[in-house]
């Protein structure tokens, strides 16, 4: 066998590597069937799986799955030419082997078995993934490489042949298909642009099977979005994944890929899809009318205007030069028109006539597109709300700037005006809100935060502080940043020293265990009127705000000498945290709490100078209405109050008993009076005034 | 009536000067330490801040209550001095003719009062201290102890629990706060009618402002001293000039003021306690 084998590779020179595996093939194949006894009786012992086409070979052959009629015709031909046929169907359909007919529906097939290398990477692809997650549009080996009728990738017939990648990718990444309209992917037209492309047309017009199709750039299975670090064509690998077939392109790039400031600064320097854009790969870029200068042409005309609506489509020149994606030193670099106006032909009069949609910038700033998508905004406005607001509500347009920038609308002096043109109350946002804070423009201007911005510190708490810029969710969802499991968190990313006072008090669920919702920062210090805890206003409504959950003892507060002159307005009296602790709360038997056996001395030491242990038995809670609790207090108070009662009847009876007689003496005396004036008048009496 | 009536002499210008002191201070400690009583009141607040905020009011009481400390003081120096003039033992002070102590006659003018109230006899002959007017004295004299002593427990009260337990301080509270209630309670109603509202003396009895009172009045008031008065000859003596038109208006002034302040309180205590309380 080995000396035909030699021979014929002799006689048949390079064809010899294929013809060689095929020969041990077909006679591995021979042997199985020889073996298989059912095939000693078949018609063709050459046809590979009749026993299955027996029935399988009928055209007719149908069953139903899911409600729906499906056929089980298996073209014996194109199965026998496959590249699959040596196995038999049951190389594949492996749990049919040896079942009884009619047998049951086979279980799906499973390519990674032979195939591993790309069954892993596959599972690792976004098409894997979306498999994972259920996704029912997501494809799975058979959606491109078709079941039966397989051939080698490099057969002109086979599903995958460079010459139909195009049309296989673009049974799902064309325009109007229920991937393209359902699910976000940031490039539009790309079968259409793709085949205008210099790649498309090498390879679709002039039939070149080494130009560039999907898979080139892409990877066949591993397809990765842009952003992932590992995509084939992230920012990072582009260069390589391009300069694959364009290796002399240093020739032409010499500044950028000589130098190689493309590999070690590709954060900086433009990188190959900046300039040539995915899927409209133009042989000369520039030429085409895809610079901005092109668009500047009709676009610089400030009475341009958009013939639907009227609207300007003016561009301030100057105002796009001043702007973030602009190229100026300290600046993020250049960004053509084009790169966020991504819909344009070049192959068109006027590129932009094929802009249908608007500037979509996660292309770009993936990461807080998909924050974004997750907010109440992104929220809203994936409801089609007209109040949504999305990028350009907040970062303008053509003008963007950092939030670096002091001009820039999200600066941080200039957030609280952003976020109160919908917020404040009476606009869009706030008619619609129906939780409990109002007025939170004008709250947080008055609060501490507020005065602190006003008074130009940058790095005080602004609104994108708390609710974050982009991931803005309503306090009910546990996502959100102010949700009061979060609110620690949140508040200590400034506050943490006193954030890590809290975690360890009573009002930490780590340490009381309660299941109860406990309170958090703004539940003390409100969410957005929050005032210095100096100030009086603070100190005087801090025995309600704790009294809002510790109601009688809070009551009983007001019953000693630290409640009453606090109710009339006295600030320096001992208010809740200034024995219990602020954010340090802890139970009163707890032995760090500031109230324990060996700390209540010094608590009450920081106002009554030399107190003592002793000092500090005094009752700061006591009521004398409680005999069980206080009852030297409750008698005491009931023996004076019966001291006062015998006291006033005692002396109430005296002096009703009294009244008769005080008026009869009254009388008399008037009458005296009277008559002491009758004798005065009486012109002779001189001596009747001792009488 | 002719002016330059000679008028008997009932209080000496010290005890004129100590009852005005007394009004005084009582007045200022009965409304500050009432804002404290009754904070839970929204007229507390209101007077707390008329006064300059609680941290004055607590300035303003215990400025009075020194004051009430030196009126009691002086009281008592002055008393020594009465005893070293007049009487030749303490005993002879307290048994003697003018004494404050309640006695036998006093319980027997008591019975002979309640009689009269009914009915039952004629009013009686009045000494130059009725049991009543001994009853206000030593109410103020167990008020200024009992209010004093827990007044000053509560001023220093880290001193004070060197020796008494913390929650003392909670019973001195209530003890200060309850007898100050009786004080200011009997003092504006009780002491209020029995020496000025009453209907025959009615509106006002300024006799203790200046020091005198017509020697008809004392005839008909205190018979028993006026005869005894009479009978030793000493009455002459005790007579001296009437004040001055003028100065009698600014007593009625002074004492209608006193009047209607306690008598606002009075409402305010009545308030409290009826529809406030707690």
């Amino acid at each position: 066998m080995a000396e035909t084998r030699n021979a014929r590779r002799k006689t048949c020179g390079g064809r010899v590597s294929i013809a060689a595996p095929l020969f041990v093939l077909a006679t591995v194949f021979f042997l199985l069937i020889s073996r298989s006894p059912g095939h000693a009786a078949g018609s063709g012992a050459e046809q590979p799986g009749a026993e299955c086409l027996a029935c399988h070979g009928d055209k007719t052959m149908t069953t139903t799955r899911a409600g729906k009629t499906v056929s089980l015709y298996v073209d014996g031909k194109r199965f026998a030419a496959s590249i699959h046929s040596s196995f038999g169907c049951t190389g594949c359909h492996a749990d049919l082997e040896g079942k009884d007919l009619p047998h049951e529906t086979p279980q799906p097939v499973k390519c990674g078995t032979c195939h591993t290398t790309e069954q892993e990477q596959h599972a690792r692809s976004l098409h894997g993934k979306a498999i994972a997650r259920g996704d029912a549009l997501a494809p799975y080996c058979v959606n491109c490489h078709g079941n039966h009728d397989i051939v080698a990738v490099k057969d002109p017939r086979s599903a995958v042949a460079p010459l139909k990648v195009p049309f296989v990718c673009g049974q799902c990444h064309r325009e109007g298909t229920t991937v393209s309209r359902n699910r976000p992917i940031p490039q539009d037209n790309i079968l259409e642009n793709y085949s205008e492309s210099i790649h498309g047309e090498a390879l679709l017009k002039k039939g070149l099977s080494v130009a560039p199709n999907c898979a080139t750039c892409h990877t066949p299975h591993l397809i990765l979005p842009h952003t992932d670090p590992a995509s084939s064509i992230n920012r990072k690998n582009i260069a390589a994944t391009c300069t694959k077939c364009h290796t002399q392109i240093e020739t032409v790039h010499r500044k950028t890929i000589r130098g190689e400031l493309w590999e070690k600064q590709a954060n900086v320097l433009p990188a190959c899809p900046d300039c040539h854009q995915p899927h409209k790969i133009r042989n000369v870029f520039y030429a085409q009318g895809m610079a901005d200068a092109d668009c500047m042409r009709c676009h610089a005309n400030e009475k341009l205007r958009r013939a639907r609506d009227g609207q300007s489509m003016y561009v301030n020149v100057a105002e796009v030069n001043h702007s973030r994606h602009s190229e100026e030193p300290g600046r993020l670099r250049s960004v053509a028109c084009s790169q966020c106006h991504s819909e344009v032909n070049a192959s068109r009069v006027r590129p932009c006539e094929t802009i249908v949609h608007g500037v979509d910038c996660t292309a770009c700033h993936d990461e807080i597109g998909k924050q974004y998508a997750a907010s109440i905004h992104g929220q809203l406005f994936n409801k089609s709300d007209p109040n949504a607001p999305t990028c350009k509500e907040c970062h303008g347009t053509h003008g963007v700037l950092g939030k670096q920038d002091p001009q820039s609308s999200t600066f941080a002096t200039n957030v609280p005006v952003l976020c109160a043109r919908c917020h404040r109350e009476g606009q869009k946002a706030a008619v619609r809100y129906t939780g409990l804070q109002h007025e939170i423009i004008g709250n947080y201007t008055e609060s501490i935060h507020g005065t602190l911005l006003k008074n130009g510190l940058t790095v005080t708490a602004t609104c994108t502080s708390c609710h974050t810029a982009h991931q803005i969710l309503p306090r009910t969802d546990p996502a959100s940043s102010v949700n009061a499991n979060n609110v620690p968190d949140t508040c200590g990313r400034c506050h943490h020293g006193i954030e890590e006072q809290f975690e360890n008090s009573i009002h930490a669920k780590r340490v009381s265990g309660f299941s109860k919702p406990l309170p958090v920062c703004n539940d003390c210090h409100t969410a957005h009127a929050i005032h210095r805890t100096d100030e009086d206003k603070f100190r005087l409504n801090v025995m309600g705000t704790c009294g809002r959950c510790h109601a009688q003892i809070a009551e009983t507060y007001f019953d000693t000498y630290h409640g009453k002159v606090s109710k009339l307005g006295y600030t320096k009296a001992a208010k809740c945290y200034d024995c219990h602790g602020a954010h340090d709360v802890l139970a009163v038997t707890d032995p760090r709490s500031h109230l324990s056996r060996a700390n209540v001395a010094a608590t009450c030491g920081k106002c009554h100078a030399g107190a003592t242990r002793r000092f500090a038995g005094y009752l700061t809670h006591a009521t004398h209405h409680d005999p069980r609790k206080y009852p030297f207090l409750f008698y005491t108070f009931w023996g004076m109050t019966m001291l006062l009662v015998v006291t006033f009847v005692v002396g109430g009876i005296h002096t009703l008993l009294w009244l008769p007689r005080a008026f009869q003496m009254r009388q008399e005396l008037r009458a005296a009076e009277e008559k002491f004036a009758a004798t005065l008048d009486a012109p002779a009496s001189q001596e009747g005034t001792d009488a | 009536m002719p002016s330059d009536r000679r008028q008997f002499i009932r209080f000496s210008r010290l005890q004129r000067i100590l009852h005005i002191c007394m009004i005084v201070s009582f007045m200022c400690l009965a409304l500050t330490g009432l804002t404290l009583k009754f904070s839970y009141t929204k007229w507390a607040a209101v007077i707390s801040h008329l006064l300059g905020g609680f941290e004055n009011a607590g300035y303003i009481h215990r400025s009075a209550a020194v004051v009430m400390f030196g009126v009691f003081i002086t009281h008592l120096v002055d008393l020594y001095k009465l005893k070293k003039r007049e009487h030749s033992s303490w005993f002879s002070l307290i048994l003697g003719p003018g004494s404050m102590v309640p006695n036998r006659r006093d319980l027997r003018e008591l019975v002979d009062t309640l009689k009269w109230f009914v009915g039952r006899g004629e009013r009686p002959a009045y000494g130059r201290w009725t049991y009543w007017e001994k009853f206000d004295y030593f109410a103020v004299f167990w008020g200024i102890a009992v209010i004093g002593s827990t007044g000053l427990t509560l001023w220093f009260p880290v001193f004070f629990t060197r020796f008494i337990p913390g929650s003392f301080l909670n019973v001195a509270t209530i003890i200060h706060s309850d007898e100050a209630l009786l004080a200011t309670g009997f003092i504006f109603t009780v002491h209020f009618f029995n020496t000025h509202l009453r209907p025959e003396k009615f509106p006002m009895d300024i006799t203790v402002f200046t020091g005198r009172m017509p020697l008809e009045e004392l005839e008909r008031d205190k018979p028993r001293e006026y005869e005894e008065l009479v009978a030793s000859g000493q009455l002459e003596e005790k007579m001296e000039e009437a004040y001055q038109p003028i100065v009698i208006q600014t007593i009625r002034t002074f004492a209608w003021a006193a009047l209607t302040v306690g008598f606002f309180i009075v409402l305010w205590i009545i308030y409290a306690m009826l529809f406030a309380y707690r």
